[in-house]
């Protein structure tokens, strides 16, 4: 359970802090107390979340559910969901031993409690106009199908019929492979999209949560005009299956935001209390040619990272 | 036909033949007096059995077919197709790949790009040319080819034959995503034409890379696919043993990808495949390229236009709402 690459953080620290064990860690009711998962320290619930589910003593980022993290990249009661009611159609009546692909989707959908591997929408943050999208890692290991790829491919165009700065906060193993080759297309298709909402001068930042892998990252996570990735966030190109598969073995520290920092691949590693503020500055920064922007005004609130969840999510 | 080449799992039927056939040529024409007889009968023998076997092919078999050792390269292709192909090294940026290699060439008269990659057939050339898995400086100098073939509107024919991109940790290092994702952007940018022709192995990230074509073909026992069937068996069957169910699962050959309208030619080769008669097979695809390039007007069309729309549609989906009632807009 100890996460060796957060010791950083816990250098200094001495032998004061004793966690405690396992066993008795689960005895506690789950949903009062949390067991961090980088230094074992028992926390608060309320404070975990106020912190948005950043460990206030190792800064381990917890997962947060996709409606945590619109909710802290847009503006109260902004987000409207579009294209929700998409599916896919299995095209390739995709049957693993007895059990069918559709049956898989269904279980995904119950289990993640969303639809597909991404949620989109149009919000505002901080006043200014953007098309939102936030990857769900639950939903079938955030693998990228038809629908997840249409889905964001949509989100790009609305920004680009709007006028709206993209924002997109990526988690993905890859590509799904129950949709073969269409997954590989997504990559063209997003990319290509991408294109377009660039030469119209649009913005497009880049958010990288823990573990996006495959063709996520080589297609349109990489293509941010601005990439930030959460501290820790495991990213690269083959996910640690496929190079399980293929027999390479890679040192742990290779597939890091911190590694991509400092190999230029990306712009910022910003901790989740601070990613709001950070990415409003971009949008005010970047927001010259969005149309929406005569009527942006740049609220007194910036930088709170909201964690209140939207009730009337749908 | 060269009938001396080895046999994949499924052919070897053929090995006993195929033996004797070997014995045959190191034979004395002087203490073998109807030697000439003997070879016509067993390559009788030998073709008929082969045919037989090819009647019907599983996708598995493709597979192995698109990754014979003797199985045509890009540059086997390109001496027969482009002989006046100048290779052009370098990112600009960092180095020279081996596993991809480009420049400018001649077909039907007309100035062209090329870009293919590459797998080695020696030990020594698949070191340099790290096995036909591109590094980033290959994708990147790609997009440099496809760049400068923009600016002097020249269409561009790709060849992809890689089993994926290097995904090591020097390619991690030097940002093989973002190579990657470059590349496609710049195909999705550009406005000449670009033909696309899987000729072995298309595996992933690393095929569609350089593949981003208006038209896109593929050989006939080539393989085109979001992950490696190995790959995908260890993980969803969690048994690398079913890496032949997988194959046929997510429809890898070009005949599957064709009925799903994922690519739009097939490229026929030689019976028994491009490794037993190279020279047919590459005058097979010299015949396919001539009558693309001679259907498309390279004047007043807007390829990009094109190529959106063609990548665009990928990926059926169904909106549920859209039946009862109205979907929400975006």
């Amino acid at each position: 359970m100890r996460d060796k690459r957060l010791d950083f953080l816990r250098r200094g620290r001495g032998e004061r802090f004793k966690p405690l064990p396992d066993q008795e860690l689960e005895k506690l009711p789950d949903d009062v107390w949390h067991k961090c998962l980088g230094c074992r320290e028992l926390l608060y619930d309320k404070d975990l979340e106020a912190n948005v589910w950043v460990c206030p003593r190792c800064g381990y980022h917890h997962r947060i559910t996709v409606h945590e993290r619109i909710a802290m990249l847009s503006d109260e009661g902004s987000f409207v969901e579009t294209n929700h009611a998409l599916r896919s159609l299995d095209p390739l009546e995709f049957t693993i031993r007895d059990r069918s692909y559709k049956d898989r989707l269904l279980q995904a959908e119950k289990d993640a409690g969303v639809s597909e591997a991404v949620v989109t929408g149009v919000a505002t943050l901080d006043g200014v106009p953007i098309s939102l999208a936030v990857m769900v890692m639950e939903y079938l290991g955030g693998a990228v199908g038809s629908v997840a790829g249409e889905k964001i491919t949509r989100a790009v165009e609305r920004a680009h019929q709007d006028g709206r700065g993209l924002v997109i906060v990526s988690q993905s193993g890859g590509m799904r492979m129950h949709e073969g080759l269409f997954s590989l297309m997504q990559m063209a298709k997003t990319s290509g999209a991408l294109a377009r909402l660039q030469q119209a001068k649009l913005p497009f930042i880049s958010i990288i949560a823990d573990q996006t892998y495959g063709g996520a990252t080589a297609s349109w996570v990489a293509l941010g005009d601005v990439i930030i990735a959460e501290p820790g966030a495991r990213v690269g190109f083959s996910g640690p299956r496929v190079l399980q598969a293929i027999k390479v073995r890679l040192a742990d520290d290779v597939q890091k935001a911190e590694f991509m920092l400092q190999h230029g691949m990306i712009d910022l590693i910003v901790p989740r209390p601070q990613l709001r503020g950070t990415v409003i500055q971009f949008l005010h920064h970047f927001k010259g040619h969005m149309r929406c922007a005569a009527q942006v005004v740049p609220s007194q609130a910036n930088g709170s990272a909201g964690n209140q969840r939207r009730k009337d999510e749908k | 036909m060269n009938r001396l080449v080895s046999e994949l799992e499924f052919e070897k039927g053929l090995s006993e033949i195929r033996s004797a056939l070997e014995k045959l040529t190191k034979a004395d024409p002087r203490k073998v007096p109807d030697l000439a007889a003997q070879r016509a009968r067993l390559e009788a023998q030998y073709d008929q059995q082969l045919a037989a076997i090819y009647r019907e092919i599983i996708p598995w078999n493709r597979v192995l077919i698109s990754r014979h050792p003797q199985r045509p390269r890009f540059l086997d292709f390109a001496a027969v197709l482009f002989p006046d192909f100048i290779e052009l090294h370098g990112d600009r940026r960092y180095g020279d790949d081996g596993a991809i290699v480009g420049g400018p060439a001649t077909f039907q008269g007309r100035s062209v790009i090329l870009i293919g990659e590459q797998k080695g057939r020696s030990t020594k050339e698949n070191i340099m040319r790290n096995f036909g898995m591109p590094h980033p400086e290959g994708y990147r100098k790609a997009e440099r080819l496809i760049r400068m073939a923009e600016r002097f509107d020249m269409p561009i024919v790709t060849f992809v034959d890689t089993s994926g991109a290097s995904a090591l940790e020097e390619d991690e290092a030097r940002g093989v995503s973002w190579a990657i994702a470059e590349c496609l952007r710049t195909q999705a940018e550009i406005h000449v034409p670009i033909i696309s022709v899987i000729i072995g192995e298309g595996m992933s990230g690393g095929a569609i890379a350089i593949a981003m074509g208006n038209r896109v073909l593929m050989l006939e026992h080539s393989i085109y696919s979001v992950i490696a069937p190995e790959a995908c068996a260890s993980q969803l069957w969690r048994d690398v043993a079913a890496a032949p169910e997988a194959a046929t699962a997510m429809h890898v050959t070009a005949q599957q990808l064709l009925r799903l309208g994922l690519i739009d030619r097939i490229v026929p080769e030689p019976l028994g495949g491009a490794h037993r008669d190279p020279t047919t097979a590459a005058l097979y695809l010299e015949t396919a390229l001539r009558e693309e390039f001679s259907r498309i007007s390279f004047e007043q069309f807007d390829w990009a236009q094109q190529r959106y729309e063609r990548y665009r549609q990928f990926g059926q989906v169904t909106d549920t709402l859209s039946t009862t009632q109205k979907a929400p807009t975006g």
